[in-house]
């Protein structure tokens, strides 16, 4: 398989901190590769930099063949790549379905077909039953769901989720990785940040575990979280 | 087109139609007052109309729009005094006068990320600098102003914008009624979704692959045009033109008024929102005369206090609450 | 050359005055966002007040110059308790209505009182002036500019060494943390709110001694003010009196040189500029 995504060298420092330094690994099409470590260990900021909001100080990023590091948010997002955000970022005034619309506009010039599209993807995120609530009286889950649904209504071909189970119940989770798995099924890529475990453990076939910034392994579940690394810096922190 | 219509419900519908026929027979009996009230009404929805694109669903707020004001003002009433070139084609000159200006005050503050109140007094800045300057620009009077003559030949036939109250009372009723329509169209096309993300949220926007910069300077492109328009209306409905009044920043404020009182970000807000403040301050007019009292302050020491208690009490606007009261849809945000 | 000493130093002068003006409204955006759009227009009542103070009972200006500012800062304390504070936090252009509304109803409040002249106050010593070599210096301007100074330092010494200065500048920094710590933020505010007005009623009494009174003024300097904060830096109080210089010595030189009518082009395209080149203001902590 060929690699979707490619990152090499990627670093990012904000004055004297280096919150990314170095990372690079690559996604296959296909696959879904999660990046698990501590808080404040840089995920965040190298979801941004791949999907454009920030730019990096260093290295390349590769997708589908074509460097796109220097890009906008906007043009990573023409390219393919969909994006949630990790504390949620709703059009708040706008109705859940208008969300999602605006979302499906990125491939359509009709609203009608938009719609469409939106109500595919209500109907398969379970939000549809809210289509016509103002997005701004979401409960936190839905919202959550919402960002998942607007970003894939842009039809990306790589879609970067950031901790969209956090603070979900159990079944929701559960509810969550039972429609990622379907999505990626249906060929999508996906790119996740998570905590939580038990959904990373069950959807991805990477992983890669970043710390301080740094990658300090990569590989199968089963190798990276047997990784005695690992199990220090971050897994045995989380089971404190 | 078909899609506003056929979204807009039977009553909205229904209310539509009246409105428009009740307001083209209105002539039939009004007199000149009351047609020259209704003039303003819908010069001021028109304009409402025009702000309200750029602030209610792109959500930059400009607090300068007298500067495209003025611009399509002047520089249709100067082609006309200066080389005899009617209004119909100066109107053609003065949208891409206006239209270049608004790009460049957009350019310069979306370009270098001057959002907020830092936008808003930039527009303002441009618009004072401009008054400033054409006080002092002798082709166009400088500040002794612009005089359009009644009595050159031809000033006063339709095809040169000059006549009676009827023929401005059609023309400010096809601009209002126009951009009402283009408003809406536009509210419900690809370009006025990518609007509404960017006024809700503009990284967000972004991560959907919206070109928040593009959006505006689009949003822009239509108000000042469309504001331009109303300026080369104004020129030729009061005949004549001084800088420190139509450049001043009383005029900015006073065009944004209707849209807030009636509801940013919806298509009627400006209408509705015109429709209650210029009658007020008419009838308030004479009111004042009624009484015996000259005081032209009073009447606008009430204006300030409607907007502080409007405000207040529904900052939303008037045309969200009516049109829920009225059952209607379409009041959305 | 020493005509442009001579016009430099007064744009100094007068431009300290300014400052002043421009520092209340620094407090107030710079603490609570607020955009005071009738800065201006309480500066002229400021004015009118020491017009009158002075005409019905012969105060001189610089002796009811800490009453007019202690009653403007109950004025701004009470509206912040009652009218503003609901709009605290709210967007923008809801504040902008609600504060052109109050402009509107003072600006044609005092046109229905005084008309539109413009009002003077003629003090015994209005045309004197300091003669320092080739220089000759306006008495008024120098004693408005000392004013000027000294209630600014003294508002600059309580937000340093005061409890509530440092509580405010608190709340400035960090609103949450402000309210997470159990500071009475809406009292802070209406503190806030005071000492801004307290700081446009001490410019505006200054104010009149050099420039007269006049309703048409407002709108001006409530642009001037915005101007000034802006160039000087949000939330530098040293910036604001920077920016009023600077914005003084401008008017001035373009006044002097060009033509007074002229004078505020170059204000705004001051302020152009370095909304553009240096939005954080010359003084302002980087954005
Ligand atoms: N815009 C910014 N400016 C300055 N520092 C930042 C910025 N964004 C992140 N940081 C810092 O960079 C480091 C990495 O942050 P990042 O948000 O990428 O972590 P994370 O792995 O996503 O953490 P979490 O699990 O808490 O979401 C942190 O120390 C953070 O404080
Ligand atoms: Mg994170």
């Amino acid at each position: 398989m060929t690699a979707l995504l490619s990152v090499r060298d990627l670093s990012k420092r904000f004055r004297g901190l280096a919150a990314v330094s170095n990372v690079g690994f690559d996604v296959a099409e296909g696959d879904i590769f999660a990046i698990i470590g501590p808080n404040g260990a840089g995920k965040t900021t190298l979801f941004n930099m791949i999907a454009g909001a920030m730019p990096c100080d260093g290295g390349t990023i590769t997708f589908a063949g074509e460097r796109i590091d220097g890009l906008r948010s906007d043009q990573a997002a023409q390219r393919g790549i969909g994006r949630t955000f990790q504390v949620v970022k709703p059009f708040p005034a706008l109705t859940v379905e208008d969300n999602v619309v605006i979302g499906a506009l990125l491939r359509t010039t009709s609203v009608n077909e938009a719609r469409g599209i939106a109500s595919e993807v209500l109907t398969q995120l379970d939000l549809i039953a809210r289509k016509d609530q103002v997005a701004s009286s979401l409960t936190l889950p839905d919202r959550k769901r919402l960002e998942v649904a607007r970003a894939l209504a842009t039809r990306p071909k790589l879609l970067l989720l950031d901790e969209v189970m956090a603070g979900l119940r159990p079944t929701e989770t559960d509810r969550i990785v039972a429609i990622l798995r379907d999505l990626n099924r249906a060929g999508l890529t996906i790119l996740l940040i998570e905590h939580v475990m038990r959904a990373v453990t069950a959807l991805a076939s990477r992983i890669l575990v970043l710390h301080h910034g740094a990658k300090i392994a990569e590989g199968t579940p089963d190798a990276v979280l047997r990784d005695p690394a690992v199990i220090e810096s971050y897994l045995g922190a989380e089971a404190l | 087109m078909t899609n506003i219509w056929h979204n807009a419900g039977a009553r909205g519908k229904l209310l539509c139609l009246l409105l428009l026929a009740v307001l083209v027979a209105t002539p039939l009996a009004a007199d000149r007052y009351l047609l020259s009230v209704l003039i303003l009404v819908f010069y001021f929805a028109y304009l409402g109309q025009a702000w309200n694109l750029l602030m209610g669903f792109a959500g930059q707020l400009s607090l300068g729009h007298a500067l495209y004001l003025g611009l399509g003002a002047y520089t249709a009433t100067a082609l006309w005094t200066l080389f005899g070139i009617g209004p119909w084609l100066g109107v053609f000159i003065a949208i891409p006068v206006a239209a270049a200006a608004g790009m460049f005050v957009g350019w310069l503050g979306w370009r270098f990320a001057i959002e907020g109140v830092y936008f808003a007094l930039l527009t303002i800045a441009f618009a004072e600098f401009t008054r400033i300057g054409f006080d002092h620009l002798q082709v166009t009077g400088a500040s002794a102003g612009l005089f359009l003559s009644v009595n050159s030949p031809g000033s006063d036939k339709w095809w040169n914008l000059g006549g009676g109250p009827l023929l401005y009372y059609y023309l400010a009723l096809i601009l209002a009624a126009g951009a009402t329509f283009l408003v809406a169209y536009l509210r419900q096309s690809p370009l006025g979704y990518r609007w509404l993300a960017v006024r809700e949220d503009p990284e967000a926007a972004r991560a959907v692959g919206i070109d928040i910069f593009r959006a505006r300077m689009i949003a822009m492109l239509f108000s000042a045009s469309m504001t331009a328009v109303g300026g080369v209306f104004y020129g030729f409905y009061y005949r004549n033109l001084f800088p420190s009044q139509v450049f001043d920043i009383g005029r900015s404020i006073e065009l944004i008024l209707a849209p807030i009182i009636g509801g940013l970000g919806t298509i009627f807000g400006p209408v509705v929102g015109a429709l209650i403040l210029t009658p007020l301050g008419e009838s308030l007019t004479a009111l004042m005369e009624a009484l015996g009292i000259n005081a032209p302050g009073v009447k606008l020491i009430f204006y300030g206090l409607m907007l502080m208690v409007i405000i207040s009490l529904r900052p939303d606007g008037v045309w969200p609450w009516l049109a829920r009261r009225l059952g209607l849809s379409g009041a959305r945000k | 050359m020493a005509i442009t000493l001579n016009v430099i130093v007064q744009g100094v002068l007068t431009g300290l005055v300014y400052g002043l003006m421009a520092l209340g409204l620094s407090v107030i955006f710079g603490v609570m966002r607020v955009v005071n759009f009738a800065h201006g227009e309480f500066t002229v009542i400021a004015m009118y007040a020491a017009f009158i103070l002075f005409e019905m009972l012969g105060l001189q200006p610089l002796i009811v110059l800490l009453p007019i500012a202690a009653a403007f800062f109950v004025v701004g304390y009470l509206l912040q308790r009652s009218l503003i504070s609901p709009f605290v936090g709210r967007a923008e252009h809801e504040q902008f209505i609600l504060l052109v509304g109050l402009a509107t109803v003072i600006v044609n409040g005092l046109l229905l009182v005084f008309g539109p002249d413009a009002r003077p106050i003629n003090l015994p010593y209005s045309f004197d002036s300091y003669a320092i070599g080739s220089l000759f210096i306006d008495k008024v301007r120098v004693y408005a500019a000392l004013g000027a100074f000294a209630v600014a330092a003294a508002l600059f010494l309580f937000f340093r060494y005061t409890r509530t200065g440092t509580a405010i500048r608190a709340c400035a920094d960090n609103l949450t943390g402000a309210a997470v710590v159990g500071l009475d933020v809406k009292q802070l505010y209406a503190v806030t709110f005071g000492l801004g007005l307290a700081c446009v009623g001490a410019a505006g009494t200054l104010m009149a001694t050099i420039a007269d009174a006049s309703p048409s003024l407002a709108q001006a300097y409530t642009l001037l003010a915005f101007t000034i904060v802006i160039i000087g830096g949000l939330g530098s109080m040293v910036g604001a009196l920077v920016g009023g210089v600077l914005i003084g010595v401008s008017e001035a030189l373009a006044g002097f040189y060009i033509q007074p009518s002229m004078k505020s082009m170059f204000s705004f395209a001051l302020l152009i500029i370095v909304l553009v080149l240096r939005p954080q203001g010359l003084l302002g902590r980087r954005l």
